[in-house]
Order: structure tokens, then C-alpha cells, then sequence
């Protein structure tokens, strides 16, 4: 056994040395890009869809894409894909595609914010964009304009969005739906490694002995990876044990030797049940060389509310909703959460006013004594008692599973991999959790190894590639950055060209607070790119009500009407997947490219296109001058700077950001785009009348390949290091740091990752992002000890198990958690138009106990309202499907815009990541 | 003219004529009216409501009153119009377009006047001794999956019939198994249990691929029947297949044993 | 005035006919509980059960072991129809007979009895029609009729939709028009045979009142069922025949009152 996973080791890593320097692999040469003799051309690409990152092969023919294939040669998924990557050749090809600019004029054709949508042109559309876009920045400055960006951006896409808001606009108001889908991994592995993402790769599967899912249903949100899972079961079933943790049965449980329902909330204790057997019932097992030489403990405050607004008298809420709303400012500690309080200072019963919520990122270093005396709560009685999520279960067998949990973990030689996704990241103490599973990894000396390590899986394809390491967030610049640095600013500043001190130091608002700022009036002009915010975003009856009752203008890009579209003012038609150049990065750090397959339906033109236009809208006299931002900061004007690096006032951002000297070095066409489009590059046979109302004949130059050769200057020698453009359209993608054109399995190991190898350790958590901070006890840092420095070195974080702010109640008695299907894809903008993934779920379902649907006098098929204090929505009562809850949940996907059940959801937050809680809020189900 | 130059008709010939003239239109009446019955009586492959008798028992007892479809809550069930090629006023469904969804207290079957739908047959003894409504007993056909087009068994991660079965893990469960090709994924591919399937369809309904590549046939169609002279010897439960045997014990006959033993021996054929 | 004086049983009859398809629209479309089902077999009311005695008859034929409720609804309606008059049925209910009335309209409006090409067909036919319904029945294990029954398809068609059955009510239509007058109704419907059994002997008749008559023979030209008329002018008698479909069309068109519904008690018949 032992031989030859050692061996499929060193196989997968020739492979992998193979692809990076360009050496021709045997099914490469069917994969490569050929025009058959039946007139249709395989090119590769990637899937459309989730974080898993599957390769495929898609076949064109008179300039539609009319197949796919799965593709062999792919490493992840070899040639097989789900169903929603079975039917990537006809998400393209809706009957309501959108194929021109929407604007909604009044009778005389003009913008009215109350009018009809009607088709404008390209021009007319981006002279009302810039025209109220300047309105409000000309008046109120950059914190009154915003960008939802996207975890499914194209990298490119993210990076020119990036670019042109924080090197341009100097505003950081733009953050990506990716925020609602793995913020909280990302604090997590900032605060604990102080870098970003995974240590390990896919390549875990095959080689760990133990499959732990926290929050992740694997079996129908990852399902290829979820196969390979499978496989591993398959092939030593005695050994290879699986364990699904989750609020309510699913699909994954079918695979699981144990399966463990929980109480919403209480993976934090389940955790520190785990790490309390350790260190109290089996201390020789932690390893102690690997966690003296590696990790140092440390904690944080827990007075850090809820990331809800801090007002609960806001003129907007409602009544209903106050009461939720006031535990930002103070709670009553609950019976539940007090003995594990208790060791932080707390008794139950007693107000804990939230202090720190500004500040809840703050972390300090305390002793393993500390440490341990923050786990003394978690004995096996406390947390069955708190976390036993099924009404109906006998505690004695819940208390075996969690022993048999702890065990599978604490054993020694037995490797384990803990994945998760959202039930994780979308917590209210969703940094925390995150932290906690490398808590426990840490302690056994799991973590970073082949085969074992806790792997948080992401939702969105490019969720990691993009949103993360781009850095499209409120705070971030590209490979780990952030705008509240200088140095940060300054390395930006330099690679973008630009005059120092032009990026805005003050971070700006996060995806949920632009909502907030749209309903406060704060922000004035918004623009979606390639994702739906008000269909995703919780509490959603407030933020329709700010689009729409507001005085704003919200622009949509899209490539199908949504619900985002249908708040919008403008709606602009974007080009889809495989109708443009792009690259997108999975969750074990491949990055894959793939090229312009087809010319884009109608008018509609890429997302990067229509960032570049606009910024032909501004010359840097209206931008690059002095702003407040807000009553302490004022950024001054970079004008003069500028001019003396060469700039003129009258240059435009295009000029400047996209199509500079260094740019237009990148000619078009290049040897590597031969026989294929490239509409932003040459224009393509369509001749869309472009933004100044002449037809589109391209940039002339390779724009794509330009941002690429940019951006990645951003990670080479910083742990970040991407390989050229031209390789990634040889390979089928590379988990970075790719360094001397070798990819990276496990980072931090110095076996494999040669930036560990490089500090002459045997693991180095070579992070830089709050590595000299302060030392202190569970209640707090003591200022009067010096700071320390981390450097090389990672956090084991102590953090308690504390109940969400909107618990079942006597008036609102379930639970409601929400969450995806296999068959569809986020809101079902896609999916919803593929004929026979509708027929296979039209609907969304509210899934429930036959039990809880009885007391209601409800049966199946019927419809039901789901009602908590923020809305309400119908749905069916499904009893008998995929999904199982225990008698106190229910749960809705909420793929379906007509069970818009975002409605009816808390926004609440973690308050570092500031994601939201989609797992859980409290809710009452009734016939309707 | 020629008719002229018969003699008269006697008025019992005439009558007899009538009468031969009347019985052969009838008979010929009769031969087509025959001919449609038998034609639209085998259309074998519709799916009935739950509880519904066997085919031939069911159109025996069918009146064709419609009450069962106008209870249907999903409007599955449908009256067969002429032209449907199925027995003209009769219940039946189209799972691909909307299946039977399993109601628990299957409003289809009481209204049944005749007791072509018969609620003993879908019908258990409750805990407390009554008699309760069990759809899981419906058996209204089953699903058979043509494992050549259905994509589970190409290696897709799909199962959409599975997570749409209403009796999931009972009626249809996931078979794993390795998939030798990639080395690393395993091929998840559905299966159906024969005696937990109901036929409702909502697998059929779901099927992604073009045309269903899992669909519902009736019983009769689908399933085959093994002799009851070889019981498993391994399951207790087989011994009852002896109750539904006529006879046993019955003299075989082959082609070999068709000649009497003498007849054979004496014919010097060799 | 004197037009709905005119057409008083007929506005009645048409009114009994639509309101049963509403009603049985209703049922399916809308939920209502008043009558569910259809002429095979219905619920009234959500309670009591009605069917047709001629399908249970072949069913039974067939073999089939009915249920109680079927059973008890045939026992119900027969019993209706040995009261009120067996053919009521055909001329009150039968949707089939607007289809029936509709053609005998055009018939006149078009003169086409006055070109008719003798077609001959027995009255008695229905009756042969009705054996080999049941025979039939016997032999396949169905019920033979309901498998060809323009009354079936009409009926049901007007409730859950018609599909190909709008061709064979066509057929109907043009055999009635074109070939026999009154053609499917009053020579080949097996069901309208079967009642005409049943309301042999029933209570409510038309009688005729010879003293009155004026022998203007309107009456016979309208009756569908010509051959019951057979004392007009005659005798002041009932109307007896089992045939006679209480359409009441005679009466209406009757100017002289020498017709008009009665009650036939089997004292006073055998006393005339």
C-alpha cells in the first residue's frame, strides 16, 4: 500500500514536471486544437461552473460551439465532467440571450430611472453610464461609486475591473460575489498562515485515509471531486474511512461511515471537542516538534458582533427585524454558549456589549496554558449537549459518533484531509471555524502533507484565480495585498505605472455594506459584472427597494436576465465563456487558460471590453485629483506627479491603464491566437457599432495577453509566481507558485514547495500578513509585553463556540439553511435555460421533515409560506427528497428566483470576512 | 330491364333474403368492431394509476368515468382520447411529461366506482391495526435504465433520477465502482430495485439525457418471470412463488420426447 | 312569449344538457363537488353514485366483478328510467343529441328529406346493435361499446378534451345529415336501445287526445321517433312505445293541445 502510493506520488509529480516545461504528453496530442474533417475544431477550455476546475474540449463549427467533451488529458477530472459540465455547449444559446444595451428611457427616449427598458446603442449606453457615473463621483467622490465584481470574472476580466477602480477611479469600492462564497477562508488562511489558499492539492484524495466533509455536500456541489472521493473509498474500504458533517442529511452521507448531524453553529465546538481529546485525553499525540518549530497559539476577541448594521433602529428595518439587529450592538450570553464563554470572561446570562466588531480581525499570541484552559469547556457531555442537531437522535449514540470523529483524527499514522465549503465560510463565525480546522491539523502535525491537511473547497470556477488572487476585493491589490499598506500600494503603484500615492489607502465597502450604501444613499452608480447580487445577497426586500426607490444607477452586465437586470438602469449584454479569451483558478491553485472559441451572440461584447470602454470616458484631469474620503482621510491630487512620468491631464484611463506603451508591445496577432478570434484584439465580423457609435475593429494589440504579462508580475518571487501566458495555452493549468516552470503540490512543505525549501526548514508558513503582533491571555493582549515576530511560523488559534444572532424562537420555531443543487448553477441564469436540466429541477423545494410538514398540515407538493423576520416566500414541501433535515430545519436552494428565498435570509456576516450567513436563520413554515 | 324477366319474388324468399342480408351486414359489423377492439385493447405499453388491476382485469373494469383524474392534484393523469392509441376514456399517465408524484394518501384510487383501481392494493396494516394507504405498494410499473446512453455509466456525474426518486436509496440506490480509465474517479451509476420501484416516473421526468435513457415500462412489459420449480434455497421469502403455480407435476414434452418410446426403438434408424 | 311557450321543453332540455357538462367541467377543471365523473359513472354531491347501466352491463359481460358503488349507481339510474321514462336519457341528457338535433335543423333548413336516397335501415338494429355489445363484451373481456361510443367520446371529450373523438361525433354528424335521418340515434345506439327497454313500462308519457287533434300531422313530421306516433288521429291513448324519447317536441309543436305529458299508472292503461 505504502509503495505505491509512493509511487503514484512521484508519477503524478513527473506529470506534472512533464506539463510545466511543455513536454508533449501522449493524450495531449488528441487534445490538441485541430479542425476535424467534418468541419468542427476541439480546442481546449475549462468548465463554466464550480471551483472543482474541470478541463474540457469544445468543439466549434460555423461559429458555434455545438459540443463539449470532457478532457482526457485534464489532470482533474480526466476526460469526465458532472451534468451541468455535460451541457456547457448549450448554456450559451438561451432564447433570451441578452444581444443589446438596455436602457430605461421615458416616452421621449430618454434615461428616466422610472421608465421601460428599451434597446439603445452601445454609444448611448455608455454616455448615460459615464454621464451619471460623473455626476455623483464629480459631487460625492470615489466611496459614492461601486463594483460587484465576481469569483467568475476571467482573471484578465477581474484584473482590468481591478485595476481601473483602485489605479483609476482611486475608489475600493468593488468586491466580488466571492465575498459570499469563501471570504471566511480567506481571513482564515490570512490570519493562520498569512497567506492565502489551500496548502494542498486534489492530490490529497488519493492519498489520505480520511475524508472529514464540515459543511460541504460534496457528493452534489463537487461532484467530480466527490468521484474521486468515492474512488479512494473504493480502493481500501476497510481503511479508508469517510465522515460527512452537516445540519441535515444529504447526498454525501450516502458514501459516509459515520454521519454527524449538528446543531447550526456548533462545528465550532465539535472542533474543539476534537482538539480538548487531544490535548487533555491524548497529548502524545500532538506532535510537538512540528508544532514547536511551526506554530506559535493565539486568539482573538469574541465581543465582535455580527456583522449587521450597527443600528438596529435604521429607519429601514422593520420592527420585525430589531430585535436580530440589536445583538450588533449587545447580546444576553446564551445557556448554550456560556460554558464555553466562560473561559473568555463571559457568564451566562450576562450582556456581552460588542466592543470589537471594528476590530475583530485583532489577534494576539497566548501561551499553550491559555490555550488549553480555553479548551477545558469541550467535554464530550457539553458538546453532545449544544451540538446534537437531531432532535430525534439518543445522545449516547451522538456521543460514540463525535468519540469515533476524534479518534479517526487523533490516530496516529492515519491521515486526514478535512474539507469544506460553505457551511463553513457562510458562519457568522465563519473566520473562526476555518482557523480552528487548522487548529486541529496543526496540533497532529496533519497539515501540508500528502494526504492530509484541512482543504477548504471554493463554489465559484475562478473564486481563487480571480477574486482572490487578482485581489477584486474592497481591501485586497493583487498576490495577498492590501490597499491599507504603503509598501503594498507603492509595489502596485510601480507595476501599474502609475503616480505614487495615487491608490486609496482606506478600504472600501465590502459587497454587503455597498447594498447598505446603496440603501443609505451613500453610493449613487453601481455596476454588476458576471454575477447577480440581488438575487444572492441576504435580506434581499431592502436592497430591491434601494435599487429601485433610490436615487441611483445601478448598470447589470449580463448575459441573461436576472433578477440584477431587472433592478438595473442599463443593462449591458456580455459576451459568455467561450466568446472570449479568459483563464479562470480552481481551489487547488491551477490556473487554466482557454481561448476565444466563437464570435459573441448579438451585440454582446466581453466584460473586459466593456471595462475598457468606459474607462475612455475619463481623462485623468477628472480622476487622479484631490478626494475626500472621508472626514480623516483626503487623498491629494497625483496630477502633477503624473505629468512628470509623462502623462498628459487629457489622456484617458484607457490610454493609461489599458493601452500604455508596454501594451501595445503585445501585438496582435500572435502566433498563439493563430486561427482563432479575439474581439477585443481585432475586432470580429460583426463590426458592432462600439462605444463611440463607429464599428468595433479591435484594439490592435493583444490586450489579454498584455494584462496577463502585467499581472502576474505582481506574484513572481512572492509565493505567487504564475507562469507565462503562452503556457498556460499549452498545459492544462498549473497550481502555482509555479517556479522554474514547476508547479507546486503542497505548499509550505519543503519537499515540495521550494519557497519552504528556500528557508532551510522542513515547513515554512512563509506568509508575511500579521506575523509581528502582540502577546496576551484569552481575555485579551497585554500591551506591556513586547510583540512578536512569526515569521516561517503559523497560528494554532483558540476561538469558542458562540451561538448565531438569530436562533429558533417560540414565534420563528426552525431553522432555515439555504444552499445549491447539482443541477443548477448559483441563481440559474444558465442552467435554468439548459431544457433538460429545468425539466430535471424547475423549482426550488422547501425540504423538511415529514414530521415538521404533518404539525403543519401540509403534504408533499404543497405550497408553503417560509416566513422569518425580514420576509417571506412559497415553496413547495418536499418530505421525501435528496435532502433530510431534522425535524428542527428546513432548507431551500436558492437557485430559483421565483422561490427568492434571499428574502427571507439574515444578513448577518462573520465580522472579519464580512461573509454572510446563508446556513442559518430562524424561520416559521405555514401552509399557504 | 333485365330484371323484368324474373319471375316474381315470393314474399318468403324476400324475407329470407332480409334476413341473410341483415345477419351478413351484422357479421361484418360485428368482424370490424372486433378487429378495433382487439387492436385498441393491446396497446400493452400505458401506465396505469396506482392500485390499478392488471391490464387485462383493469379495461375489464375501467368504466372510464374520469373520476380519478379529476382528483389528480398534478394533473398526471389524463383520459385517453381517440387518437392516443390507447384504449379510448381510459386513465393513464406520460411519465416524461408529468409523473405520478406519490401523494401518501393516493386520492386517485377511492373514488374508483368499479374497482379497476383497488384500494387493497395499495393498502397496509398500520401498527394499530388499521388499514392505511401505502403508495410505496403501488406498482404502476418500472423503471429499466438503458445503461448505453445513460451518461452515469460513461463516467458523469449525474444520478439526476436517483436524487429525483421519491423512494431514494430504497427504489433506486447508487452502485460505486472504480473507473479503470482515469485510475483515480469512481463511475457512481444508478440501479434500480425492482420490488421498492413504483413507476411513478419522476426518475423518467428528470432524465437528462435527449430522450430518457431511464424509463418507466409496465410490469408485464419489463419484467421477466422465473419458473417456480427452482426455488432459492437462500431465501426463504422464494417459497412464495409456489402460491401463484397452477399445477406442477405437468407431463413435458420436446420434440425428443414427442414419439412414443416404441415407435422410436422400433424405427431402425440409425 | 309565445316562442318560449313554443319551446319550452327544448330550452328545458338544452338547459338539463349544458348544465350537466358545466357541472361535470367543473368537477374537473375547477374542483366543484356538485357531480364529478361523467355519463359512465359519476358522484353527485360527493355522495351518492350514478352510472351507466348499459356499461356495467357489458363489463359485467366481461367478467368483471364490479364494486359496490358502480352497482348501486347503475341500480339508481335504471330505476330513474323505468320511473320517468326510459329515453328521457337520449332527448335530456345524451350530449349527443344536440349533435343528433343540430343535424335534423340543418336537414330541414337544407330540404334534404326531400331528395333523400332511401337509405333503409332497421330500427330494430339498435337492438341487434345491443347484442352483439354484450356478446362481444364476453368474448374480448371488455366492454365492447364504450371502445367505439360517440357518446363516451363527446361526453368525456366536452370535460378533459376531445383529441381524434371530434372526428367520430363528426361522423355522427353526417351520417344524420347526409345518410338516416336520426340515423345513429334513433337505429344504431345500443344505449338508447337499452333504455328504451328499461322505460317500457314507465310513469311519465305523452298522451295523445284524438278528440282535439286536427290531424295537421305536425307532430309526426318533428317526432324523431316517427313510429311511436302511430294513434295520432287515431285513439286517445299514451304514448307507449319504448322508443319514444319524452323530447316533447310533439307537445310544442302542437297547436291544438291534443298532446301533452301525463302519468301512465298501469290501473288506468289496463282500464283503456
Amino acid at each position: 500500500m505504502q509503495e505505491s502510493r509512493r509511487d503514484f506520488l512521484k508519477a503524478s509529480a513527473a506529470t506534472a514536471a512533464a506539463a510545466a516545461v511543455g513536454m508533449t504528453l501522449p493524450s495531449e496530442v488528441e487534445a490538441a486544437s485541430k479542425a476535424g474533417e467534418s468541419g468542427w475544431r476541439w480546442d481546449k477550455a475549462v468548465c463554466r461552473f464550480c471551483g472543482t476546475g474541470c478541463g474540457v474540449m469544445v468543439a466549434t463549427q460555423n461559429d458555434k460551439i455545438i459540443a463539449v467533451k470532457g478532457d482526457p488529458a485534464a489532470p482533474v477530472n480526466k476526460g469526465l465532467n458532472c451534468i451541468k459540465g455535460y451541457f456547457l455547449a448549450k448554456i450559451m444559446y438561451g432564447a433570451d440571450r441578452l444581444t443589446q444595451p438596455l436602457l430605461r428611457v421615458d416616452a421621449s427616449g430618454n434615461f428616466s430611472k422610472q421608465g421601460k427598458f428599451q434597446p439603445v446603442s452601445w454609444q448611448k449606453a455608455f454616455d448615460v453610464m459615464a454621464y451619471k457615473f460623473k455626476e455623483t463621483y464629480a459631487k460625492n467622490g470615489p466611496t459614492s461609486v461601486g463594483i460587484f465584481g465576481s469569483g467568475q470574472y476571467t482573471i484578465h476580466e477581474g484584473y482590468a475591473s481591478l485595476k481601473l477602480m483602485k489605479a483609476g477611479f482611486r475608489s475600493n469600492n468593488i468586491d466580488p460575489n466571492a465575498r459570499h462564497c469563501m471570504a471566511s477562508a480567506v481571513t482564515g488562511f490570512m490570519q493562520t498562515f498569512g497567506i492565502d489558499e489551500p496548502a494542498g492539492c486534489y492530490d490529497d484524495i488519493e492519498l489520505t485515509d480520511t475524508i472529514v466533509t464540515w459543511g460541504a455536500n460534496m457528493a452534489e456541489m463537487h461532484p467530480i471531486l466527490w468521484s474521486r472521493v468515492s474512488d479512494r473509498k473504493l480502493t481500501n474500504k476497510a481503511k479508508v474511512k469517510v465522515v460527512n458533517l452537516s445540519t441535515y442529511t444529504q447526498r454525501t452521507s450516502d458514501l459516509a461511515d459515520i454521519e454527524i448531524i449538528f446543531r447550526p453553529s456548533t462545528d465550532l465546538a465539535i472542533w474543539n471537542y476534537i482538539a480538548r481529546e487531544l490535548v487533555y485525553n491524548a497529548p502524545e499525540s500532538i506532535d510537538w516538534k512540528y508544532v514547536k518549530e511551526n506554530c506559535v497559539f493565539a486568539t482573538s476577541w469574541v465581543d465582535t458582533g455580527y456583522g449587521m448594521r450597527n443600528n438596529a433602529n435604521h429607519p429601514k428595518f422593520k420592527a420585525s427585524e430589531k430585535d436580530t439587529v440589536a445583538k450588533e450592538v449587545a447580546k444576553k450570553v446564551g445557556a448554550l454558549e456560556g460554558p464555553a464563554l466562560k473561559p473568555f470572561g463571559y457568564e451566562t446570562g450576562e450582556t456581552m456589549k460588542m466592543t470589537h466588531n471594528a476590530t475583530a480581525a485583532e489577534n494576539w499570541v497566548i501561551t499553550f496554558e491559555e490555550f488549553k484552559r480555553g479548551l477545558a469547556p469541550y467535554t464530550l457531555d457539553y458538546v453532545a449537549s449544544v451540538a446534537k442537531g437531531n432532535p430525534d437522535e439518543d445522545t449516547e449514540a451522538f456521543k460514540k459518533k463525535l468519540k469515533a470523529l476524534a479518534d479517526l483524527y487523533i490516530e496516529k499514522g492515519r491521515k486526514v484531509v478535512s474539507f469544506w465549503t460553505m457551511g463553513f465560510n457562510q458562519h457568522t463565525r465563519g473566520t473562526w471555524v476555518n482557523s480552528q480546522s487548522y487548529m486541529v491539523h496543526m496540533l497532529l502535525g496533519k497539515q501540508s502533507k500528502p494526504g492530509s491537511g484541512a482543504f477548504s473547497l471554493t463554489g465559484q470556477p475562478s473564486a481563487c484565480g480571480t477574486a482572490r488572487e487578482v485581489g477584486t476585493f474592497s481591501h485586497r491589490l493583487p498576490a495577498d495585498m492590501v490597499v491599507m499598506n504603503p509598501k503594498h500600494r507603492e509595489h502596485s503603484e510601480h507595476i501599474w505605472k502609475v503616480p505614487a500615492g495615487t491608490i486609496n489607502p482606506v478600504a472600501g465597502s465590502h459587497y454587503v455594506q455597498i447594498m447598505r450604501d446603496l440603501e443609505d444613499g451613500k453610493v449613487k452608480w453601481a455596476w454588476v459584472q458576471v454575477n447577480n447580487p440581488w438575487q444572492d445577497t441576504a435580506n434581499a426586500n431592502h436592497w430591491i427597494k434601494a435599487a429601485r426607490e433610490m436615487d441611483n444607477f445601478i448598470v447589470c452586465s449580463d448575459a441573461y436576465p436576472g433578477i440584477s437586470a431587472k433592478v438595473a438602469d442599463l443593462i449591458l449584454p456580455s459576451a459568455m465563456i467561450y466568446e472570449k479569451w479568459g483563464g479562470y483558478g480552481n481551489a487547488e491553485r491551477r490556473t487554466q487558460q482557454w481561448k476565444q472559441q466563437v464570435t459573441p451572440v448579438g451585440q454582446a461584447m466581453g466584460d473586459l471590453w466593456q471595462t475598457a470602454e468606459f474607462a475612455k470616458r475619463f481623462t485623468l484631469a477628472e480622476v487622479w485629483k484631490e478626494w475626500k474620503i472621508n472626514d480623516k482621510v483626503t487623498i491629494p491630487s497625483v496630477l502633477s506627479e503624473a505629468q512628470k512620468m509623462g502623462y498628459k491631464p487629457t489622456d484617458t484611463l484607457f490610454d493609461v491603464l489599458f493601452a500604455n506603451k508596454e501594451a501595445k508591445s503585445y501585438k496582435w496577432p500572435d502566433p498563439i491566437g493563430k486561427g482563432f478570434a479575439n474581439t477585443e484584439a481585432g475586432g470580429d465580423k460583426r463590426n458592432v457599432l462600439g462605444s463611440d457609435g463607429k464599428p468595433f475593429k479591435g484594439y490592435g494589440f493583444f490586450i489579454h495577453k498584455y494584462i496577463w504579462e502585467e499581472y502576474r508580475k505582481f506574484g513572481l518571487g512572492h509565493g505567487h509566481d504564475l507562469a507565462d501566458f503562452d503556457t498556460y495555452h499549452r498545459v492544462r493549468g498549473l497550481k502555482w507558485p509555479v517556479v522554474n516552470g514547476k508547479e507546486t503540490q503542497w505548499r509550505f512543505n519543503a519537499k515540495y514547495d521550494p519557497y519552504a525549501k528556500k528557508t532551510g526548514r522542513e515547513f515554512a508558513f512563509y506568509g508575511e500578513f500579521s506575523k509581528v503582533i502582540q502577546q496576551g491571555t484569552l481575555t485579551g493582549p497585554d500591551a506591556s509585553k513586547p510583540k512578536v515576530d512569526l515569521h516561517n511560523k503559523a497560528k494554532i488559534f483558540m476561538h469558542p463556540y458562540m451561538e448565531p444572532p438569530e436562533t429558533p424562537s417560540k414565534e420563528y420555531p426552525l431553522w432555515l439553511c439555504t444552499g445549491r443543487v447539482l443541477e443548477h448553477w448559483h441563481s440559474g441564469t444558465m442552467t435554468m435555460r439548459v431544457p433538460e436540466l429545468y425539466r430535471a429541477v424547475p423549482e426550488a423545494l422547501c425540504y423538511m421533515h415529514p414530521q415538521t410538514a404533518k404539525d403543519m398540515g401540509a403534504k408533499d407538493g404543497e405550497l408553503v409560506w417560509v416566513e422569518s423576520r425580514r420576509g417571506k416566500v412559497k415553496a413547495r414541501v418536499e418530505t421525501r427528497g435528496r435532502n433530510r433535515p431534522p425535524k428542527s430545519l428546513v432548507f431551500v436552494p436558492w437557485f430559483d428566483e421565483k422561490v427568492y428565498i434571499n428574502k427571507v435570509c439574515l444578513d448577518a456576516t462573520c465580522p472579519i470576512s464580512k461573509q454572510t450567513d446563508y446556513k442559518k436563520c430562524a424561520v416559521k413554515v405555514y401552509k399557504a | 330491364m333485365a330484371t323484368e324477366k324474373q319471375p316474381p319474388m315470393s314474399e318468403r324468399r324476400r324475407f329470407l333474403l332480409q334476413a341473410l342480408q341483415g345477419i351478413g351486414l351484422a357479421t361484418l359489423g360485428a368482424l370490424t368492431w372486433s378487429a378495433y377492439i382487439d387492436e385498441a385493447s393491446a396497446a400493452s405499453m400505458v401506465l396505469r394509476p396506482p392500485g390499478a388491476l392488471s391490464e387485462e382485469d383493469f379495461l375489464a373494469h375501467c368504466i372510464r368515468c374520469g373520476l380519478c383524474v379529476e382528483v389528480c392534484p398534478y394533473d398526471t393523469l389524463r383520459l385517453a382520447r381517440a387518437g392516443d392509441n390507447i384504449p379510448i376514456g381510459t386513465p393513464y399517465f406520460i411519465a416524461r411529461e408529468i409523473p405520478c408524484y406519490m401523494c401518501k394518501d393516493i386520492p386517485c384510487v377511492p373514488p374508483c366506482p368499479t374497482g379497476a383501481l383497488e384500494e387493497s392494493l395499495v393498502m397496509k396494516m398500520a401498527k394499530d391495526g388499521h388499514k392505511v394507504f401505502d403508495i410505496g405498494m403501488a406498482k404502476m410499473g418500472i423503471a429499466v435504465i438503458d445503461s448505453d446512453q445513460c451518461v452515469a455509466f460513461w463516467g458523469v456525474q449525474c444520478d439526476a433520477c436517483y436524487r429525483a426518486c421519491p423512494l431514494i436509496n430504497e427504489a433506486i440506490v447508487i452502485d460505486h465502482s472504480r473507473n479503470d480509465r482515469t485510475g483515480k474517479h469512481a463511475l457512481l451509476v444508478p440501479r434500480v430495485i425492482g420490488d421498492v420501484c413504483t413507476g411513478c416516473g419522476m426518475c423518467e421526468k428528470a432524465c437528462i439525457t435527449e430522450k430518457a435513457s431511464i424509463f418507466v415500462l409496465p410490469l408485464s412489459v419489463a419484467k421477466g418471470k422465473a419458473g417456480s420449480n427452482y426455488i432459492k434455497g437462500w431465501d426463504e421469502k422464494d417459497e412464495k412463488r409456489l402460491e401463484t403455480q397452477k399445477g406442477g407435476g405437468e407431463t413435458t414434452t420436446t420434440p425428443t420426447s414427442s414419439q412414443k418410446p416404441v415407435d422410436y426403438l422400433n424405427d431402425e434408424e440409425f | 312569449m309565445e316562442w318560449l311557450k313554443k319551446h319550452q321543453f327544448l330550452i328545458l332540455r338544452r338547459l338539463t344538457q349544458i348544465s350537466m357538462i358545466v357541472l361535470y367541467f367543473g368537477s374537473h377543471a375547477w374542483g366543484w363537488k356538485v357531480l364529478e365523473g361523467n355519463l359512465g359513472s359519476s358522484l353527485v354531491m360527493g355522495t351518492i353514485p350514478l352510472a351507466d347501466p348499459f356499461a356495467v352491463v357489458q363489463m359485467s359481460a366481461a367478467g368483471a366483478l364490479l364494486g359496490l358503488d358502480v352497482l348501486i349507481g347503475a341500480a339508481i339510474i335504471t330505476l330513474f328510467y323505468a320511473i320517468v321514462g326510459g329515453r328521457a336519457f337520449c332527448s335530456w341528457v345524451c350530449p349527443i343529441n344536440m349533435v343528433s338535433d343540430a343535424a335534423n335543423g340543418l336537414r330541414r333548413v337544407l330540404r334534404i328529406n326531400e331528395v333523400e336516397r332511401r337509405v333503409v335501415i332497421s330500427r330494430h338494429l339498435r337492438y341487434w346493435v345491443l347484442v352483439l355489445s354484450i356478446a362481444l363484451s364476453a368474448i374480448f373481456g371488455v366492454a365492447a361499446f364504450e371502445f367505439i361510443s360517440p357518446i363516451g367520446m363527446l361526453n368525456r371529450g366536452l370535460i378533459f378534451g376531445i383529441g381524434f373523438g371530434g372526428a367520430v361525433v363528426a361522423g355522427v354528424f353526417l351520417l344524420d345529415l347526409f345518410g338516416v335521418k336520426n340515423g345513429f340515434c334513433g337505429h344504431l345506439c345500443p344505449l338508447g336501445g337499452l333504455y328504451s327497454l328499461i322505460g317500457r313500462f314507465s310513469v311519465i308519457r305523452v298522451k295523445h287526445n284524438q278528440e282535439k287533434c286536427t290531424l295537421c300531422m305536425k307532430c309526426t313530421a318533428i317526432c324523431p321517433e316517427k313510429p311511436v306516433l302511430h294513434m295520432i288521429g287515431k285513439r286517445s291513448e299514451f304514448v307507449a312505445m319504448g322508443e319514444c324519447t319524452n323530447c316533447a317536441r310533439c307537445i310544442e309543436v302542437c297547436d291544438d293541445d291534443a298532446l301533452n305529458f301525463d302519468i301512465r299508472l298501469f290501473k288506468q292503461q289496463n282500464k283503456e
